[in-house]
């Protein structure tokens, strides 16, 4: 397993629990899981990506008892938030949408939207309230799945991938019958010709204000920046920690690698974030920060088997949606890996995708 | 104070402690306009911090009264620096507002701040820095008829045990980890400098004790008694405060934001108090631990380079060399020595604000890897204070800042995105 | 002499007085409770640490670097 993000951690998880012996190789790398938000959202850009959220989601609430109390998983639920009628109707087509889905979800009206969050502006035309999303911390739920039996984790970096085996930068060499790639943005760098670009994103978290938001907040305009294929986009999205911290998003940028917050971009991000909550002008934020978002042409992740490669699989490219789809990424790779029957079609996430519309470009 | 924030300056210098005075004054005299911002209610710095109850110094009153007078000077106290948005911008709030300042040449004159380093008990009121209670007391804090113990290491421990005789504290312990070899050493040392032996002289304390170790604070939910451990023996000793400190961490944090390189002392300079960043200086304890006297000739260097006047700076040169022998020896003989600093123990609080242990620190290889497992340093300090400690128990570098600085308001942060300003 | 409430309690003080001054002149110098409840009072006494944030007139501050002022209401904060 190369990687010990949040898809590479839950992936030598689900094989370690199948009785493979797993070894991950992670370099420590700035890696989104440490930058993220850890919403456990159902996006539904396509129906093969709210297809993955919802199993995900399912597995998510299956393996949230055992999970450690520093994990922070909370079933706060989603307010997707409507300004004007056109909201709404979006609103109501999400909802039809989700209930194929078998995700449950409901429009509120602007006094119950006020009554479940006060602190939202006067004025925004209605909600819906998806009960079955929820929240976690990340970087320490990667770091618990890793502390399961059959799992070894070496602090090290691969520098290149040869035919079932890795190279490491002290020179030594790797052996395994699968080897699974799970490195994020930086898999590019292991293998060509992989279609990932990065999407740069700011967060800012708040001081301690406990009881003033439940929900993650987020606008129904989020799904059309997330799913933007270029350009700067702000959108609103809030989520309260356990710790009464506001964690306040989100930001998307093509065309750049520079990790530095861009105070302009910030404020952008914070206007409109006010624009929903006033009260959070006058409350204090304590540190804001970047991640990359490593994203592919048509927003899904490549999940499944290398075409050419032997023993080769690819489990990358989960955008702004890693946290929430890692457990079926996982699930599709266990069940490819072990020859099972798949937990949901892989076919719209396989790598082939990128290679049939282009057959010319296979570089290697 | 609920004067406007000014927009645009020539010269822009933050702190105004004895390196920032010293630099306004300089720089003003030869026809700069200069803005001085500082996050404390009125200047002074560290040293000659203002407040009720206190009597500062005459030489402090002087630079103070010629200070406020500076034709060409705006002072912003209770004003904070909280972020760089854009090259000469900064960005700064009040307790009422915010504003961006332009400038051509900024000054960093940010001064030092206690390193703290945990030991059981330190999280219980009563139990406060050295400085920092000195700080308190400045701003009002009566100890009169308290005892108060003071433990740590490094000359503040007698300035802040000076501080508390004057105000009628009672002195319970002054718990020195140095061993006497070293201080008696510093202390023969500063014939060099007459005036600091003085004023060592002056501080000497009966209950002075070398190579002692802080054990733990006590109490339930206020401070009760410490442990010190003195000639092998500990001994439990009722007190109302602890004050404690163990040296002197430079505030590099606004420095690094802007690019500034770093020595391992604090902000690195050139002879004319040039950082390796064009048109940004410093000057003063930021650029490593020294004094006050140190800071006031670096502070008129600095203000004389940013006015172009090469030669009269140069002339300083001198003065300056003197007081960082001073400096030097300073840090020779206040060396921490990690066989007296207060014991480990795994369940004592490291990061006060996201309360996580030494134990659960203790497992991990570096500062990135346990602030992702732990929270470590993701509260509102920044880990300004952890950090520093984490640097000590386990040598890991600490994080870069980030912004803000420290905490601000949100409407503040509004402000960084505006390209020209009309408020 | 200059008033003002803590937690709606009215004290008297010197001018120039910092809160954090306030807050041990009450007979009760924390500041704030950490996540179990447990009182923190202010530590570094410069603005550093954090440990001393109150509200004030309604926006969180810190008491060490305050001044009072006439019929400025404090609150500790959680
Ligand atoms: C600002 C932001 C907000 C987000 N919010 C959310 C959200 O609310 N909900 C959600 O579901 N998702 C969110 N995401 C997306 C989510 O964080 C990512 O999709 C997910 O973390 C990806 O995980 P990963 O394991 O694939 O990659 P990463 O976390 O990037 O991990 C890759 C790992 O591979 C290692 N590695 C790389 N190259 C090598 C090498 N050569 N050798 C060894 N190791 C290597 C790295 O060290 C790293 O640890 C957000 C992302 C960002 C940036
Ligand atoms: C807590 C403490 C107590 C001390 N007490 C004594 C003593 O009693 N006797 C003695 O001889 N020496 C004392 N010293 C040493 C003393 O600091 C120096 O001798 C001298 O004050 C250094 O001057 P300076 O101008 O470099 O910095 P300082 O005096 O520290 O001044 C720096 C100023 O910049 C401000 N500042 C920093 N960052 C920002 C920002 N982002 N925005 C706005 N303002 C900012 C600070 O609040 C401060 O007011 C003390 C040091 C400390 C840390
Ligand atoms: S006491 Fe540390 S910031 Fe006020």
């Amino acid at each position: 397993m190369i990687g010990a993000g949040i898809v590479g951690a839950s992936c030598a998880h689900a094989l370690a629990l199948a009785g493979l012996s797993v070894r991950v190789v992670d370099a420590g790398l700035p890696a989104a899981t440490s930058a993220g938000m850890g919403h456990l959202v159902s996006l539904d850009g396509s129906a093969a990506e709210l297809a993955l959220c919802s199993d995900s989601l399912a597995r998510w609430r299956a393996l949230a008892p055992s999970l450690p109390a520093s994990g922070a998983y909370h079933r706060c639920g989603t307010l997707w938030l409507a300004e004007n009628e056109d909201d709404l109707a979006t609103a109501d087509d999400k909802r039809a949408a989700l209930a194929m889905a078998g995700i449950g979800s409901e429009l509120i009206t602007p006094t119950r939207l006020a009554a479940l969050e006060p602190l939202l502006r006067p004025g925004l035309s209605g909600a819906l309230r998806v009960e079955s999303d929820a929240i976690l911390y990340a970087p320490r739920v990667a770091d618990w799945l890793l502390e399961c039996v059959g799992i070894t984790l070496e602090r090290a970096q691969v520098t290149a991938l040869e035919d079932q085996q890795v190279r490491l930068a002290d020179g030594r060499r790797l052996g395994a019958r699968v080897i699974v790639l799970a490195a994020g943005l930086q898999a590019g760098a292991l293998l060509e010709g992989l279609p990932i670009e990065a999407k740069k994103g700011h967060l800012l978290v708040t001081d301690r204000y406990p009881g003033r938001v439940s929900h993650q907040l987020v606008e129904l305009g989020y799904g059309a920046s997330a799913h933007a294929g270029q350009g700067t986009s702000v959108a609103f999205n809030l989520q309260a920690r356990p710790t009464g911290q506001l964690l306040i998003g989100s930001t998307r940028q093509f065309d750049t690698l520079d990790p530095r917050v861009e105070p302009a971009l910030l404020a952008r991000m914070l206007e409109r974030a006010r624009g929903y909550l006033p009260a959070l002008g006058a409350i204090n934020a304590i540190r804001a920060w970047t991640g990359f978002r490593a994203a592919t042409p048509d927003g899904l992740p490549i999940i499944g088997r290398h075409p050419e490669r032997e023993g080769l699989w690819l489990a990358l490219g989960h955008e702004g949606l890693g946290v929430t789809t890692a457990p079926s990424t996982a699930a599709l790779i266990r069940a490819g890996v072990l020859g099972e029957h798949p937990p949901l079609d892989p076919s719209p996430y396989r790598f082939e995708r990128f290679r049939a519309s282009a057959p010319a470009d296979g570089q290697r | 104070m609920n004067e406007r924030l000014p927009r645009e300056c020539e010269l822009l210098i933050v702190g105004a402690g004895p390196a920032g005075m010293a630099a306004a004054c300089a720089a003003a005299d030869h026809g700069m306009s200069v803005v001085v911002i500082d996050d404390n209610p009125a200047p002074g710095g560290q040293i000659w911090r203002a407040g009720p109850r206190v009597d500062l110094p005459l030489r402090a009153q002087a630079l103070r009264e010629r200070f406020e007078r500076l034709p060409g000077l705006r002072l912003c106290s209770a004003t904070r620096v909280i972020d760089a948005p854009a090259p000469g911008r900064l960005l700064v709030e009040r307790e009422h507002d915010a504003g961006v300042i332009d400038y051509h040449r900024l000054l960093l004159c940010t001064g030092a701040r206690e390193r703290l380093l945990p030991f059981p008990g330190w999280t219980l009121p009563g139990v406060t820095g050295a400085g920092g209670l000195q700080a308190l007391i400045k701003g009002g804090l009566t100890v009169r008829g308290e005892r108060i113990a003071i433990a740590g290491s490094g000359p503040l421990l007698l300035a802040c045990a000076a501080t508390v005789r004057a105000q009628r504290g009672r002195l319970v312990a002054l718990a020195e980890q140095s061993p006497w070899q070293a201080l008696a050493g510093f202390t023969i040392g500063l014939w060099r400098w007459p005036a600091k032996l003085a004023q060592a002289i002056a501080l000497a304390n009966p209950r002075y004790r070398a190579a002692s170790r802080l054990i733990e604070a006590l109490g339930e939910r206020r401070l009760e008694a410490v442990v010190i451990e003195s000639l092998g023996e500990r001994r439990e000793i009722a007190c109302d405060r602890l004050a404690c400190g163990f040296g002197l961490v430079a505030n590099t944090e606004l420095a690094q934001l802007l690019g500034c390189a770093l020595d391992e002392r604090g902000i690195l300079v050139d002879q004319h108090q040039a950082t390796s960043v064009a048109g940004v200086y410093a000057a003063g304890e930021c650029t490593g631990p020294g004094g006050s006297e140190l800071a006031l000739v670096e502070g008129r260097i600095a203000g004389l380079a940013a006015a172009d006047q090469y030669p009269l700076a140069a002339a300083l040169s001198r003065r300056r060399a003197r007081w960082q022998a001073f400096a030097a020896q300073l840090e020779q003989h206040f060396a921490l020595d990690s066989s007296r600093l207060p014991p480990r123990r795994a369940t004592t609080l490291v990061c006060r604000c996201e309360e996580v242990t030494l134990g659960e620190l203790e497992a991990h290889s570096d500062w990135r890897r346990a602030k992702l497992a732990s929270r470590c340093g993701m509260g509102a300090c920044q880990g300004r204070v952890c950090a520093a400690a984490t640097a000590q128990l386990f040598g890991w570098a600490p994080p870069p800042p980030r912004p803000p600085l420290s905490p601000a308001r949100i409407d503040s942060l509004l402000l960084a995105g505006m390209e020209e300003v009309q408020e | 002499m200059i008033r003002l409430t803590l937690d709606g309690e009215a004290l008297v003080l010197p001018e120039g007085t910092s809160v954090a001054a306030a807050l041990a002149a009450s007979g009760d110098d924390h500041a704030r409770s950490d996540l179990a409840g447990r009182p923190r009072a202010p530590f570094c006494g410069m603005g550093i640490c954090q440990e001393c944030r109150v509200c004030i007139d309604g926006r969180r501050r810190l008491a060490c670097q305050t001044l009072i002022r006439e019929g400025m209401e404090v609150e500790r904060t959680r």
